[in-house]
């Protein structure tokens, strides 16, 4: 009885005690203001940021523009884009106009090297920061985010070869379009493994300009007269569906290795990979690469670093998608739950 | 045409087989049975388009938005049933879409008389944009689910045969039919050749030009569910590459004249032979694209050349709007 009475009064007290305890710091201590935090909203605050990708409308500039606009939007930047629809020349009259609009960035999508590559120039002599994405031109500018050609070449080759040993060692190659540096930079990358193994012949190397029927079209031919063929090496995941399809009607899936690239949608590639029809597809995971994008226009902005006095690359960590991650919830994106967070 | 002359079908065709026999002597694995249906195979969809063409071009028009209708619909009934609508469904509104489309182009060019290239031209263009801005998500529309079954016209067999051949071969017999045998066929000859001289007599013009062209839509689209089914999704830019000349070259170097009234079905598929035989060989022989294209146009060059040699163009022979 006596420990209950004791209980009662001495509860409250020990209650009242630890609340001093806890409230007498907060009270001593006032809020500490962070001291960059404030520049750098006001740095961001107002601007635009002014992207011009080859096309819009496919998966890869569709993340991008929606990556750039969840990142940016929050602080109250503006995201402008200026579709030139697969038209260089539109391209080039798109990204004149921005010079005079004065966005504080722009993003740019080449079509080819050469086209913007003075148009870019200019633009940083007036200030305006420069990111390339995925496309580089000849005029390196404050900043290039975007998949390493040249190693998607060599990663998805040694692939082949590697699936190859052992087997007829017949490999066909699936270009995109003459045009365009992607196709040619990944291709250095496969000479550059075919170089090392004398072993493998190439029975076919074509270009298929990015088109799915041609790639199927060339893949069956291929494959009438090689049907031994141990693998192919594609450059796009939108248009190896094409070969793929031919692979698949030939009856020679899992029996002809197909590596091919792209930018990790979730149907574009890791249900093709679940399916079977892609063994390899080397994902230069867009959300990603958005985020890259931002993370250089918020460090620039907020820098104040004068436009071109600063050059560098962020070159994509590529994900390699096979049967082991294609599942995995991680491993691709959606255009849909991209464009909703 | 007097006789004993070589009509320039006649001239293609002889390309064609000189090159068949080149080919097939100099290329191990050319003249299998296997490649031959490759072959086809891989022209199929071009040749279904240029019966689409004919139609058109022999009743003295051209329908530039052909590969709007092979891109558009199709890409619409693979976009509907990604989004949960059902295959049926989805099917009856891009037949719909597609009708409903060419009875707008043929309205515009029989009754409002606007010239057929320049309709054409422009309706494609905007069919091509509803279809970007409204109705797809992405340029390339992916196969769903919802689609199983329906891979099979593109990329099935029926007796061995792969299922565009077949298909290709019964569009070739369905307008042939409809070209030689029926009355409707004499009329798109009659207008073809004379517009005027037809009215004359008594053909209903109008509706005729209408039909032309809602029949070109739905071979359009039919030849887009083949390509669709066959590479397994719609990559509905296509609209935007230079498709639509080919299938320009297959009617023409067929020999059917773009004044109109003259040519049929056999001109189509002696010009996709044409084109398929020349495709197929040079991709065997794994020739640069631009050695391919090279050789496409001395090709083409000396088909034009020699038939102007052959059948030389006076007054006699010229007819109005020549082209």
């Amino acid at each position: 009885m006596s420990s209950g009475f004791v209980m009662r009064i001495a509860a409250p007290l020990v209650g009242a005690g630890l609340l001093a305890f806890v409230a007498a710091p907060a009270l001593a201590q006032k809020g500490l203001d962070e001291p960059f935090q404030a520049q750098f909203k006001e740095a961001l605050a107002g601007k635009t940021v002014a992207y011009v990708p080859v096309s819009m409308n496919f998966d890869l500039t569709e993340g991008w523009f929606a990556g750039l606009k969840k990142e940016l939007e929050p602080y109250g930047m503006k995201v402008i884009v200026r579709d030139p629809n697969w038209s260089t020349s539109a391209g080039a009259q798109a990204v004149t106009t921005l010079l005079s609009e004065k966005p504080v960035a722009m993003v740019i999508h080449n079509p080819d090297v050469q086209t913007y590559a003075k148009l870019l120039q200019r633009a940083e002599n007036e200030g305006i920061y420069v990111i390339q994405i995925n496309m580089g031109s000849v005029y390196r500018s404050s900043g290039f985010v975007g998949a390493n050609w040249i190693e998607i070449g060599e990663r998805d080759a040694d692939a082949v070869v590697k699936a190859c040993a052992g087997k007829s060692n017949k490999i066909a190659i699936v270009q995109g379009a003459l045009s365009a540096a992607a196709s040619a930079y990944t291709l250095k990358g496969v000479e550059n493994v075919l170089a090392k193994h004398p072993e493998i012949k190439v029975v076919s190397s074509q270009a298929a300009d990015w088109d799915a029927a041609k790639a199927k079209a060339v893949t069956q031919t291929v494959l009438k007269q090689n049907p031994d063929l141990c693998g192919i090496v594609g450059f796009w995941d939108g248009m190896d569906i094409g070969t793929a399809a031919a692979v698949k009607e030939a009856g020679l899936t899992g029996k002809v290795f197909v590596a091919t690239s792209g930018g990790g949608e979730r149907k574009g590639a890791c249900e093709l990979v679940k399916s079977g029809a892609f063994d390899l597809d080397l994902s230069y995971d867009v959300p990603t690469q958005a985020a890259d994008m931002a993370a250089l226009i918020k460090w620039l902005v907020s820098s104040g670093a004068k436009a071109g006095s600063v050059k560098g690359s962020v070159y994509t960590t590529l994900v390699p998608i096979t049967k082991e991650n294609a599942s995995a919830e991680m491993t691709c994106w959606n255009l849909g739950e991209l464009k909703k967070n | 045409m007097k006789r004993g002359r070589i009509s320039q079908q006649g001239i293609v065709f002889v390309i064609f087989a000189a090159l068949f026999a080149a080919f097939a002597f100099l290329l191990p694995g050319f003249a299998s049975t296997q490649n031959m249906l490759t072959l086809l195979q891989n022209v199929a969809v071009l040749g279904i388009l240029g019966l689409g063409m004919a139609i058109v071009v022999i009743g003295r028009g051209v329908d530039l938005s052909l590969i709007a209708t092979l891109a558009v619909p199709p890409g619409l009934v693979l976009q509907m049933v990604q989004d949960g609508h059902s295959f049926s469904g989805s099917l009856a509104a891009a037949l719909l879409l597609t009708v409903a489309f060419g009875l707008i182009n043929g309205w515009l060019i029989a009754y409002a008389e606007v010239p057929a290239l320049f309709t054409t031209l422009a309706t494609g263009l905007f069919l091509a944009g509803v279809g970007q801005a409204l109705l797809f998500n992405l340029d390339v529309v992916q196969w769903s689910d919802g689609m199983a079954g329906f891979e099979r016209l593109g990329q099935g067999t029926a007796f061995g045969v792969p299922m565009p051949i077949i298909v290709f071969a019964l569009a070739c017999v369905g307008v042939a039919i409809l070209l030689r045998q029926t009355r409707i066929g004499a009329y798109i000859y009659a207008i073809g050749d004379n517009p005027y001289g037809a009215r004359a007599t008594g053909v209903p013009t109008r509706p005729i030009v209408v039909l032309q062209y809602v029949l070109a839509a739905l071979i359009g689209c039919l030849a887009g569910l083949v390509m669709a089914s066959s590479v397994n999704s719609m990559p509905t830019r296509i609209f935007n590459s230079t498709w639509i000349y080919d299938v320009i070259l297959v009617v023409v170097l067929g020999g059917i004249g773009l004044s109109g009234g003259r040519g049929g079905v056999v001109n189509v598929v002696i010009g996709t032979l044409l084109i398929g035989t020349m495709l197929n060989g040079m991709t065997i022989m794994d020739m640069s694209y631009s050695a391919q294209n090279l050789v496409k146009g001395v090709v083409l060059l000396a088909a034009v050349i020699a038939d102007s040699f052959l059948n030389p163009r006076n007054e006699e022979t010229a007819q109005q709007g020549d082209i």
